[in-house]
């Protein structure tokens, strides 16, 4: 057992006596005896430090990770290099223990960290504030529909069905609970339908939900989107995946009043999901309507300049039922290696690495089309990710693949069913050449395995 | 840790720090054109022209003003940086209601596995049993601690389990043909708590406190009519005191039909010894980055999960970890049930933080049920002792405690005879507190006690530190009998010094201009 706890038995009996009572157990007498548990809990004794790690590190080994295949699974988490500098800089104690920057004259190092940040996502999605950081992809975009309600105080969102899915359920779940009515707009040919988005709109509509590039991959010709998305007075929402911000013209040149995202693409690891970050940009207009903490930057009494957590009477501890969101601890850490990212990345890495899944998702793209029983689902440009339609069951291709060290993507079904038999394929500048065509070599036999078996079964 | 002593009206020649003097510059301002740091893959595919992979209109016509800069500069940067902060492994961090305790190195360890860190959260569930195991094995410990079994591991941070619990709330009254319109909070609550009452389209409706720090029960009764959906109430309460009455105060709350909520900031006093369930609690959060050793992050990430009663069970997030197959003798396996008829929905993307479960899952591991009670009892221990030393001469008379009562992990002190007396405010003494080398306790919370401060020790400090701890605010308050003007004008010895929030907020400047 370790508690890394350091009283010894001297020191208790000396605080005992000091408080004044004889036992430690006399410190609980507030608690009546008939809600005390009065046995152990019902769990395991602790363990050695050794011994809890070779637990974990057998756990972690029945895991099949990014490190054991080659992995083309996207859909809103992505198997990005992340620089060893990362590492070094978010294990720093210095930013890994603190708490929330409450005495700025000792946080220096995080609040400006947070000005950076703040700074870099504005450049990132074209819009001139930000925060510093909610929890992550889809909550931010529940969170943008909040402000949209406090905003305009109008009941329904339109959603495009290009949104993530795991967005578009929390926006549900979350309106479920201040009385907001949610409609979704379908897409054609893999790319949101101006014409159906046009007639879900209307003078009740709080806010619009577009998500760039769109989960099936396709860019969104945002120019043509966002006046209708408009049209009668609705915040535009646009949920965008960072990384492909080098290429893609950012939220800031269409109108855009909000521009959130996952930000895990930005130097975080997979993590089976989390922690990552979400980030949140807005309009100047939407600022004091914000969540989240945002930092600021200001003087010191000898002058020196220095940065404070500001426009706190937006924010719970000050504001309580009146605040603009409940978020308190959000993804400071996260966010700081968001920053690091792309200073490293830097103002010409963040083109050329756009530049470079454009061109290997091109080839990708054109190299499984050409496999015999798959096609493309659309054939609206994309970044980093596509999707096809396969001539097979997709789940027993997918498991064929895995068995020779091959993950192909995600199976669109689940969260589309129009879609069945549909792969989401992603990529990233840790896939070669040569891991996509060793791609197309196993996707390629697994889906002619699978039609043979179909074939034969038809025969039989 | 002795405070350096100088002219408190500040300045002179030489009276400066090196880090003051240090010339603050951003990442930006180190930028020059033409560094880098990044070198991109090779290109290894027949390159194509642009316009033919994504059309002109739709290309980015301005770069980003990222930051240009080599490694060594970017290391340098944040390393400097990372020197104006304060932290938990550096100095003593007695944050009330936040719950600083040592943040175990292992833990970093064991996320970091590759297992763990490179595992995609859409794997096939078959091909992450080791995650989903462990993610079940923790959500059986915290349902164990909490009494309620049925546990959600989704929510990212305390407050957004809040914001789950209060929807699931909804969720139970609407299933039942009920609805309600109001939120009970005590007037001591976080503000998280009316915060997320607002979010989850509830009137929030606040219940005062009675003389001994606890729920009024008469004004209680008054308010728990059949427009109540739920108490969200926390115990031991942000006075650090046990609520005695908590099983009339779930009687009442249950037979007015509402739920009784449980804010879990303050369970590092109870665990092991008395557990929410058993007090009668339908909905309980935890905060895995308070209770359970998540590193804090400088303002995240944590968790948040959330644990409930068999009658909230059928409302919980979509997808549910679940254990398969264990009944009929057969190797259990693990797998994600999305399969929820009347759930809620999700709250976030995935399946939560997983990163910090395996922080908190190990954290379980090594304390073990003994060691969690132990870890309780240390932590009011170590509370009562430093209350009990705060209660000597020479600091009573200017900070006596609010409630005049043993205290559970933490406690509050009023600085109101201070600021009577001293003429020093409950904020001077916290900035005056920097020199000596600590963090200060929480200030101005709670609301109902006058100047107050909020003081939580936990249990992975010694004796010598809360020894110390209480000979800095002895010898402030003697310097403020001498001289209050020294700790006016604190701290001197940080980074930068009192900093002018009134402008930053009046004339925002929340971006580096470019």
């Amino acid at each position: 057992m370790t508690t890394y706890t350091s009283l010894t038995d001297a020191d208790r009996r000396e605080m005992l006596e000091a408080i004044g009572v004889g036992t430690v157990d006399a410190l609980f007498e507030a608690i009546p005896e008939s809600v005390r548990l009065g046995r152990a809990l019902d769990m395991p004794p602790g363990l050695g430090e050794a011994e809890v790690h070779a637990e974990l590190r057998e756990l972690a080994s029945r895991n099949v990770s990014a490190d054991d295949e080659l992995c083309f699974l996207g859909a809103g988490m992505y198997d990005h290099y992340v620089p060893a500098l990362i590492d070094s800089i978010v294990a720093r104690s210095e930013f890994l223990t603190p708490y929330t920057p409450y005495q700025p004259e000792i946080s220096q190092g995080g609040l400006q960290v947070m000005f950076e940040y703040q700074t870099a996502i504005c450049e990132l999605t074209g819009l001139p504030v930000s925060n510093a950081s909610v929890y992550e992809g889809p909550s931010a975009v529940g969170a943008a529909g909040y402000m949209a309600r406090l905003h305009n105080g109008r009941s329904k969102f339109v959603v495009s069905r290009g949104v993530h899915p795991h967005s578009r359920e929390t926006l549900a779940t979350l309106s479920a609970g201040y009385g907001t009515e949610v409609v979704e707009v379908a897409l054609r040919d893999g790319a949101t339908d101006p014409e159906a988005l046009a007639a879900a709109i209307d003078e009740e509509t709080a806010a619009v939900f577009l998500q760039q590039p769109n989960f099936l991959g396709s860019v969104e010709d945002l120019e043509a989107l966002a006046p209708v998305a408009k049209a009668t007075g609705a915040l535009l929402v646009c949920a965008c995946d960072p990384l492909p911000l080098g290429v893609l013209r950012p939220p800031g040149d269409f109108a855009v009043d909000v521009a959130v995202g996952e930000g895990q693409s930005l130097g975080n690891r997979l993590d089976f999901g989390g922690p990552s970050f979400g980030f949140f940009a807005a309009t100047q207009e939407l600022l004091r309507r914000m969540p989240g903490r945002i930092a600021g930057e200001t003087t010191d009494v000898d002058g020196r300049r220095g940065f404070v957590l500001t426009l706190q009477t937006r924010e719970q501890h000050i504001r309580r039922e009146r605040a603009t969101s409940n978020i308190c601890t959000a993804q400071a850490l996260n966010a700081l290696a968001g920053v690091v990212y792309l200073s490293w990345l830097g103002r010409r890495g963040l083109v050329e690495l756009g530049e470079l899944l454009l061109q290997r998702t091109a080839y990708a793209r054109s190299r499984l089309a050409e496999i015999d029983g798959v096609e493309l689902l659309h054939e609206q440009p994309v970044v980093r990710e596509f999707a096809l339609a396969l001539d097979a069951p997709v789940d027993r291709v997918i498991e064929r693949c895995a068995a020779e060290g091959v993950n192909p993507g995600y199976p669109l079904g689940r969260d589309y069913p129009e879609h069945a038999d549909c792969l989401l394929v992603a990529l990233t500048e840790q896939r070669s050449r040569a891991d996509i065509d060793r791609l197309a070599d196993v996707l390629g036999r697994a889906v002619a395995a699978e039609r043979r078996t179909a074939a034969a079964g038809v025969g039989a | 840790m002795s405070p350096v002593q100088r002219d408190p009206r500040g300045g002179g020649p030489g009276a400066t720090t090196p880090a003051q003097e240090d010339q603050v510059l951003t990442v930006f301002e180190r930028s020059r054109p033409g560094r880098r740091a990044f070198s991109a893959p090779e290109l290894d595919v027949p390159e194509r022209p642009l316009d033919e992979l994504l059309p002109e209109r739709l290309r980015r016509r301005e770069e980003a003003r990222l930051p240009e800069l080599a490694e060594p500069e970017i290391v340098r940067h944040y390393n400097r940086l990372s020197k104006r902060n304060f932290d938990l492994d550096t100095g003593f961090y007695p944050l009330g209601s936040c719950t600083m305790k040592h943040n175990p190195k292992l833990h970093e360890r064991v996320a970091a596995l590759p297992g763990n860190a490179r595992l995609h959260p859409l794997q096939d569930p078959r091909r992450a049993q080791g995650a989903l195991e462990l993610m079940w094995r923790l959500q059986g410990a915290l349902g164990e601690i909490a009494g309620l079994q049925h546990v959600s591991l989704q929510p990212s941070a305390g407050s957004h389990g809040e914001l789950l619990g209060v929807l699931l709330t909804r969720a139970y009254h609407e299933d039942r043909g009920e609805h309600r319109t109001k939120v009970l909070t005590p007037d001591t609550a976080h503000g998280t708590n009316p915060a997320t009452v607002t979010m989850a389209g509830y009137e929030l409706v606040k219940v005062g406190t009675a003389d001994d720090g606890g729920v009024d029960l008469d004004d209680l009764r008054a308010k728990a009519d059949d427009d109540v959906a739920c108490f969200m109430l926390t115990n031991p309460n942000t006075l650090g005191l046990f609520d005695s009455n908590i099983e009339e105060i779930a009687r009442i709350v249950h037979a007015a039909g509402a739920t009784l909520y449980y804010d879990g900031a303050n369970l590092n006093a109870v665990t092991g010894i008395s557990r929410p369930g058993d007090m009668g609690f339908d909905i309980v959060h935890f905060n895995l980055h308070k209770t359970f050793t998540q590193p804090h992050g400088g303002g995240g990430p944590g968790a948040g999960p959330i644990a409930v009663s068999d009658r909230i069970e059928p409302y919980l997030p979509r997808p549910q970890v679940v254990r398969l197959g264990a009944d009929n003798g057969a190797e259990p396996r693990f797998d994600l049930d999305f399969d929820r008829p009347k759930s809620v929905g999700r709250l976030r993307g995935f399946q939560g933080n997983y990163g910090v479960f395996v922080r908190s899952y190990a954290y379980i591991r090594s304390l073990g049920a003994e060691g969690l009670r132990e870890m309780s009892e240390t932590a009011v221990l170590n509370a009562n002792y430093l209350l009990a030393l705060l209660r000597r001469e020479g600091i009573a008379e200017y900070l006596p405690v609010a409630y005049d009562r043993l205290c559970m992990h933490e406690f509050v002190l009023s600085g109101a005879p201070m600021k009577r007396e001293l003429k020093l405010r409950t904020l001077d003494l916290a900035k005056r507190l920097l020199d000596h080398g600590v963090h200060p306790p929480t200030v101005y919370f709670p609301l109902l006690v006058d100047e107050a401060l909020l003081i939580e020790p936990t249990e992975t400090e010694t004796k010598e530190t809360l020894d110390a701890f209480a000979e800095s605010i002895a010898a402030i308050l003697r310097e403020a009998r001498e001289d209050p003007e020294i700790a006016r004008n604190a701290p001197y010895t940080t980074p930068v010094r009192r900093l002018d929030e009134a402008t930053a907020a009046r004339r925002p400047v929340i971006r580096q201009p470019l």
